[in-house]
């Protein structure tokens, strides 16, 4: 684990946290454009990948701005590799069938969600203004994403089964978002970002009212994943880069 | 402009009615959903309503294809606000078809039994980033051509649909335009995707339109109806006139060593695209046909278990509310 005492250099990691997590997330949610179940869905995971991307620019312009060396947003998002990236690990996780796709979304919105409403009282007030735009968009994510899993885990023996087994799959990636390390501490110190683990009760909660609902059990005693935060990822961002980057690697001098 | 070659079906019904119902087109009335209509008209709107539905749908797909790789941020977020626009299209035209007595789930069978079509421009492949911009540019161009004229159409739902979709796709012809520009005026390389986009997506923004149909029975039926307003050479005329100086513009050339303006009649004489190879694109053979399929017909496969949880959900929610009371 990296120690991290100045500020600014802590602050360009928590932003990055942020950023590259909404970004990686957005790119998945993409990837069903055109190959939803139903019309309504290709629409509302077209608007959820693109608030993502929205939020994507907004945390990597400021990242860029904290670090002060002329990167901009598309400068982190196109030309750094696997390694510097800091998203979380969940967000990078592939997108299965629907149901995984779904459930990987409810368990991150309800991090998500409140997570930005602590940002919301940032010291810094360029990530306040970021996370109250984000979370009217965020809000509605949770909303929908809540719903849908009550409604296909207490749908068809099927549906029920399926997002089982979505919750089972992806339940060991969830610890990582609560997971505190010194980049988060200095930050929450700072009162510029919040801490992960302050996140937790309120993630609990919610994830336990749902499930509930949805009559779907979560694992018990499962091991935790974690690394994506600071740039240990798994084999998929790899490629999911390769894809993402390559006009911009492959026609450095071009502008798009 | 996605629908082509749609046929107009003969009626055969109360004269009277029909001279009345011809009278009301005339004077410009809107004919609304629940009125009466001949059979032959709500057969033909449904016919075209939802091959123009279908293709804002299997529309997405060549465009989908660039989502992952668009170059930045900023061409990300247009192009996923523009793929969700025509799903939305997609959405409003089905529900104007629904008007007419036809389910969605209904016009989605028929699509992939293979008894409806969709546009013949999306069986081609969107090879280069640049393709982005040329279907921006050309093929929503294209459309805009004929979907302007149909905000006049006689159907109100789908008059109105048309309403609403002319002014977003003006805002993404606009877009592609400007991919096409920053392209043009880039690196070599750029360039070279521009110019290569212009050439494949030419003729088949040409073929848009349908083929010549002035002797056509069934497109005079439906220019009395007012489902179509113009024909297709009328058409294509224009989208030529419109597109030649902006590829002037950008600094590309039209793949016609025929295309010259022609004083006498005020306009562009070009050469017609290929009908053959059209004709060919249309019966299932076109490069993409195969895989747009297989795409939609794997989406609504893999999708049967979500939607039928759905239905489960709120057959048990329906029942729980009856219980209670």
């Amino acid at each position: 684990m990296e120690t991290v005492v100045d500020l600014d250099a802590a602050l360009f990691e928590g932003l990055c946290r942020m950023g590259d997590t909404t970004l990686v997330l957005g790119h998945r949610v993409s990837e069903w454009c055109g190959h939803a179940p139903v019309l309504e869905e290709d629409i509302a995971l077209a608007n959820m990948a693109l608030d993502l991307i929205g939020q994507t620019q907004l945390w990597l312009g400021l990242a860029g701005d904290v670090e002060g060396k002329g990167r901009d947003a598309d400068a982190l998002a196109f030309r750094r590799d696997a390694w510097e990236f800091r998203n979380l690990l969940l967000a990078e996780r592939p997108n299965g069938d629907f149901g995984q796709t779904l459930m990987r979304q409810f368990l991150f919105d309800a991090w998500h969600q409140p997570m930005l409403k602590a940002l919301e009282g940032s010291k810094d007030a360029r990530i306040a203004e970021i996370a109250a735009k984000a979370g009217r968009e965020v809000a509605y994510h949770l909303e929908r994403s809540a719903d849908l899993v009550i409604r296909l885990g207490d749908g068809t023996e099927e549906s029920h089964k399926r997002m089982q087994a979505a919750l089972d799959t992806l339940w060991p990636y969830t610890g990582e978002m609560m997971m505190a390390d010194d980049v988060d501490r200095t930050l929450a110190e700072a009162g510029v970002m919040a801490a992960p683990d302050s996140i937790r009760p309120t993630w609990e909660a919610l994830v336990a009212e749902v499930l509930g609902e949805a009559k779907l059990k979560a694992p018990e005693g499962a091991y935790m994943h974690k690394g994506g935060k600071q740039g240990t990822h798994s084999e998929h961002l790899g490629h999911m880069l390769a894809t993402m980057q390559w006009l911009q690697r492959a026609y450095p001098d071009a502008k798009w | 402009m996605y629908a082509q070659m749609v046929k107009s079906e003969a009626t055969n019904e109360d004269p009277e009615k029909l001279a009345a119902f011809q009278a009301r087109i005339d004077a410009g009335e809107k004919i609304e959903p629940k009125e009466w209509m001949p059979e032959g008209y709500r057969k033909t709107l449904i016919r075209q309503i939802g091959q123009h539905a279908h293709s804002e749908i299997v529309g997405q797909l060549p465009e989908g294809n660039w989502i992952t790789r668009a170059p930045t941020l900023e061409r990300k977020a247009i192009l996923l606000a523009k793929v969700q626009d025509e799903a939305g299209h997609g959405l409003y035209l089905y529900c104007a078809a629904e008007t007419l007595g036809v389910s969605r789930d209904e016009l989605t069978e028929a699509l992939l039994s293979g008894k409806m079509k969709y546009s013949s421009i999306f069986n081609y492949p969107t090879l280069n980033w640049a393709d982005i911009g040329a279907v921006g540019w050309l093929v929503d161009g294209a459309a805009i051509m004929n979907q302007v004229p149909l905000q006049r159409t006689s159907f109100g739902p789908y008059s109105r649909a048309m309403i609403r979709i002319c002014k977003e796709e003006s805002f993404h012809q606009r877009q592609g335009y400007d991919i096409m520009m920053k392209m043009a005026q880039g690196t070599p390389e750029q360039k070279a995707m521009a110019q290569d986009a212009l050439n494949r997506f030419w003729y088949p923004s040409l073929m848009m339109f349908g083929p010549s149909d002035k002797d056509s029975v069934h497109s005079a039926q439906s220019m009395a109806w007012k489902i179509k307003i113009n024909t297709n050479d009328e058409l294509r005329q224009k989208f030529v006139d419109q597109t030649v100086p902006q590829a002037e513009y950008l600094g590309l050339t039209i793949p016609d060593p025929e295309l010259r303006w022609n004083e006498e009649k005020g306009g562009y004489d070009f050469s017609e695209p290929d009908w053959s190879e059209f004709f060919e694109v249309i019966k299932g053979n076109g490069p993409c046909n195969a895989e747009r399929m297989e795409a939609r017909q794997k989406a609504w496969d893999d999708g049967a278990w979500f939607r039928e949880g759905l239905m489960a959900h709120a057959r048990k929610r329906a029942a729980a509310k009856v219980a209670a009371e």
